[in-house]
């Protein structure tokens, strides 16, 4: 590559089947949308991963600061009274 | 031989030569996006290669199977377009030789599902939604180096020009073409000539290309007259079964 300019780097989100959402599964590389996209398709979704495809650049994702990782999910740790984990659920319940 | 199989053979070994090409990019692409690309559109060929082959064997009577057919016959017994043994060149050239093909398949797919076969026409509905979205790969791959740089539309032009004499043979029919367009099974391949050409203008157009003008078509693949690429291509593909016959793994 080296003087040549480089494609920049995609996110790539996929949808396993109807009724999930989409899920961030890797990046890769692509000069446009269209072309991520493609490559998305070939280097996803190759054993029927997925039925739609988001891509976004990853530039453009606003990302949580690591650093502030205590202040940010620290306190939510003592709170188990968040978790639904006091309900029962019927079988037929799924992704929940 | 028969003309439904030397017609059905013509297909698989379409298949077979381009996969083997397309196979040569595997772990040289230029990316690796496009690397896998190459290699998906290159299974696809394959299987497609493989339906044609195992339905040859079985026209054909002989009690031959499908590695037969791939591994142990002459170059004279191919079939195959002499535009899909010619060497993969460049990345332009690779993407020019799948896009003429592309736009062809597409072409005599719609038609073969129409086909009085119905084994030819099952093959054809699967084949048909690989090649169209092989065409869309190809064909905006044609329109992004054209309208690309200066180095890349210099490159696909070349790619345009070179590959451009093995086209006409698309269009040029054999005896045992004439005998299955008599019978309905395929297409008259005459017939598809005008729509390619329209198609070759349309992406040309937005590509930035010159459509070559060719004095004179290159033809003979269709009937065993072969380029000196496929007896080298047919070493290496044919290698393993001809060293150590029946291998099996």
């Amino acid at each position: 590559m080296d003087n040549r300019k480089r494609w920049p780097l995609w996110e790539v989100f996929i949808r396993g089947k109807h009724g999930l959402s989409h899920k961030h599964v890797g990046s890769l590389h692509a000069a446009d949308a269209d072309m991520a996209i493609e490559n998305a398709r070939d280097v996803y979704t190759r054993r029927q991963e997925g039925i739609s495809i988001w891509v976004v650049e990853s530039k453009d994702i606003a990302a949580s600061d690591p650093k502030l990782n205590d202040a940010m999910f620290e306190p939510a740790a003592d709170k188990v009274y968040r978790h639904p984990t006091f309900y029962d659920l019927p079988d037929e319940l799924k992704h929940i | 031989m028969n003309s439904k199989t030397e017609y059905i053979l013509h297909l698989a070994d379409n298949g077979l030569i381009l996969a083997q090409r397309l196979g040569e990019w595997c772990g040289h692409g230029p990316v690796l996006e496009q690397d896998i690309a190459l290699t998906n559109i290159a299974l696809d060929v394959l299987g497609q290669a493989r339906y044609f082959y195992q339905y040859a064997a079985e026209v054909d009577g002989q009690g031959k199977s499908e590695d037969d057919y791939a591994y142990l016959r002459g170059e004279r017994e191919f079939k195959n377009f002499l535009l899909l043994e010619q060497p993969n060149g460049d990345w332009a050239h690779t993407i020019m030789r799948q896009f003429f093909y592309d736009n062809f398949m597409q072409l005599v797919y719609t038609k073969l599902l129409l086909s009085t076969d119905k084994q030819i026409a099952a093959i054809a509905s699967k084949a048909i939604k690989e090649v169209n979205y092989h065409l869309k790969f190809s064909s905006e791959w044609v329109i992004r180096m054209g309208d690309g740089t200066e180095e890349s539309h210099e490159r696909v032009q070349n790619a345009a020009n070179t590959l451009w004499e093995f086209t006409g043979e698309l269009f040029v029919p054999t005896d045992y073409d004439n005998e299955m367009a008599s019978q309905g099974i395929a297409p008259d391949v005459t017939s598809l000539k005008n729509e390619w050409e329209n198609r070759v203008n349309e992406i040309f157009a937005e590509a930035t290309l010159q459509v070559p003008q060719a004095i004179w078509f290159q033809s003979g693949g269709k009937t065993g007259v072969h380029s000196e690429n496929l007896g080298l291509l047919l070493t290496d593909l044919q290698y393993l079964q001809r060293t150590y016959p029946g291998a099996s793994w």
